[in-house]
């Protein structure tokens, strides 16, 4: 045991310090935690990756008069799905966890600004789906086929439908973390749609158009359907457009819905956010 | 500056109709060491928690450092600091991230490697949180809540877990952090720690106020009778006194300077608080158990 010696007369305190960098520092933090975390990195980031490689492994003939193949449409929509994993099953199952261990309660109980947990999620959420796509394109373009784009217009598609599918997706899973009761039972809760949606959005199941009217009803409501659309219109020839609902690729439709669900998701985040369980207290 | 560091008039808290606190008043000064006594379930934790702005109340009112807790903002927490009674978090992080992260959220801090020195953590400083020992794990709690040079610290049952050696270095911290002013609200359900370390002490049950007091005249304690005990002629005697100090003198007088097997004995701490909740409590709740046993 030190002793140390503090002025028993406490002087005024300075200010806290800036929310932007307690979030940044928050960032660094849940990465670190986010990759030590083996199961988060085996349940969110994995998945995606084997999914990937059993159906593109599995479906890769070619599509009739196009030259193009199923692997690669399941390549580019995987995607799509793949940043759902690591924003919308992440955070969803995080948060719950987090409102569960104490993590949400001990920030309540010291100068953290809420704001800057969320910034730091954000951040994370960022990084790991950056990491995601990375390594799915890599496996797309080693395995399956899967052009990149030369035209830096698409690239530009590529980057919008990235980063408003990561924040409508982040946002989603923020909202989705209250309603699983506890943090054992929110994988299960979060799966569910995560799995579903994945049938009616052109990820699991392709051409969409051949589907049910109502299921692609249903996953044009979300955004998943939007973001494996956006990825295909980058990744595929636009010959491919034939299999599409609408028979071109909407990107207006797609900035669209995305931006829609950006702006829905936080207000519905806002409304409906829980910093405790039932249980406490 | 306000008079004091909590001020709670009423406080009331129910749970599906229950009261788990149920009228309660407190003051605690600042710069005081305050321990909250009383059994499983007396509503210690509940009444903490509100106190630190975790929970609603149903009625009363609370000021703690001059601010309703349950409006109170960043300033406000900067100017706490908590040691809950369970607390799972931050597994994946070493001690030294851990701590190191939350002391750059505070305004002004307390430097991290000597409050992981000052909890006994510092040749474990390097090791994830979740792998630390129970004991240990505890230590951090105790670290996180004092990092940020509190004015007034909240330790839900602090030394839970806690082997006799970290308990009385934990003590020591706590006597330190006293004398630079911090204002202390304790729980506990050890006794000793209670004469160890709290100016005053208030025992609850059921959510109500039984006694509050200094430790050493809890319960009328100093005044109640002591028990003298002697050998004489080979036979223990015992005698119970109001005035054991003239009784002894009496003694040493007749024995003509040695009294072998000489005690005197008050009422423990211990023997106050099981007379205090076992009166209150156990009357109504145990009414089956009496008429068999009658
Ligand atoms: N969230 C809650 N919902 C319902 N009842 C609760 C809740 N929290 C506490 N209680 C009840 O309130 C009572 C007081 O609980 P509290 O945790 O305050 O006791 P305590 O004095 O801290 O006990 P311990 O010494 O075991 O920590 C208990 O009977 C408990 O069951
Ligand atoms: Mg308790």
């Amino acid at each position: 045991m030190t002793t140390q010696t503090t002025p028993s007369v406490r002087q005024a305190r300075p200010q806290p310090p800036n929310v932007i960098r307690v979030g940044l520092s928050r960032g660094a933090l849940e990465l670190r935690q986010f990759f030590r975390e083996r199961d988060a990195v085996v349940f969110t980031f994995s998945l995606p990756v084997v999914m990937l490689v059993l159906l593109a492994g599995i479906f890769n003939d070619t599509i009739p008069d196009t030259g193009v193949k199923a692997s690669q449409v399941f390549a580019a929509s995987m995607i799509a799905a793949g940043i759902m994993s690591t924003t919308f099953v992440s955070l969803g199952t995080g948060i719950a966890q987090d409102r569960e261990d104490g993590t949400l309660k001990r920030l309540r109980g010291t100068p953290t600004p809420m704001t800057s947990y969320f910034i730091g999620k954000v951040l994370m959420v960022l990084v790991v789906s950056f990491a995601e796509v990375i390594v799915l394109l890599a496996l797309g373009k080693v395995m399956f086929d899967l052009q990149m784009p030369s035209d830096a217009g698409k690239w530009l598609t590529f980057g919008w439908v990235f980063l408003l599918g990561v924040i409508g997706c982040a946002l989603l899973g923020i909202a989705i973390s209250s309603v699983p009761r506890s943090a054992k039972s929110a994988s299960a809760v979060i799966m569910l749609p995560f799995i579903g949606l994945q049938f009616v959005s052109g990820v699991l199941f392709n051409p969409i158009k051949e589907l049910p009217s109502p299921m692609v009803e249903i996953g044009s409501f979300f955004p998943l359907k939007w973001m494996a659309q956006g990825f295909r219109s980058v990744f595929l020839p636009d010959s491919m457009t034939f299999q599409e609902v609408a028979g071109s690729w909407e990107p207006g439709r797609t900035a669209l819905v995305l931006v829609a669900w950006c702006v829905g998701g936080l207000v519905l985040c806002l409304l409906t956010f829980r910093w405790k369980n039932s249980r406490q207290g | 500056m306000t008079e004091t560091a909590v001020h709670v008039r009423g406080l009331s808290k129910r749970y599906g109709g229950t009261p788990v606190v149920d009228g309660l008043d407190l003051d605690i000064a600042h710069g005081e060491v305050f321990a909250l006594l009383g059994p499983n379930g007396a509503g210690k934790t509940t009444t903490v928690e509100i106190l630190e702005g975790y929970r609603d109340r149903d009625a009363g009112t609370v000021a703690v450092l001059g601010e309703d807790p349950g409006k109170a903002g960043r300033d406000w927490r900067s100017r706490i600091g908590i040691v809950s009674q369970t607390a799972t978090d931050a597994s994946e992080l070493t001690v030294r991230e851990v701590v190191t992260h939350f002391a750059a959220n505070y305004p002004r801090h307390r430097d991290p490697e000597t409050v992981i020195e000052q909890v006994g953590l510092g040749e474990h400083a390097k090791k994830r949180v979740g792998r630390l020992s129970g004991g240990q794990r505890r230590r951090v709690d105790v670290a996180l809540g004092i990092i940020g040079d509190p004015e007034l610290l909240f330790l839900d049952e602090p030394t839970t877990g806690f082997d006799p050696e970290a308990r009385v270095k934990f003590w020591q911290l706590i006597r330190q952090l006293s004398a630079e002013g911090t204002t202390i609200l304790l729980t506990t359900h050890y006794l000793d720690e209670v004469e160890a370390l709290a100016n005053r002490v208030a025992v609850i049950a059921r959510g109500r106020l039984k006694t509050i007091g200094e430790p050493e005249t809890l319960g009328g304690r100093a005044t109640a009778g002591a028990v003298v005990s002697w050998r004489e002629d080979g036979r223990l005697m015992e005698r119970e006194t109001t005035n054991p100090d003239q009784f002894v003198a009496e003694l040493v007088g007749k024995s003509g300077g040695h009294v072998p097997g000489l005690s005197v004995q008050r009422p423990s701490l211990e023997d106050v608080y099981l007379q205090l909740i076992g009166t209150s409590e156990d009357l109504d709740t145990t009414p089956e158990l009496r008429k068999e046993t009658a």
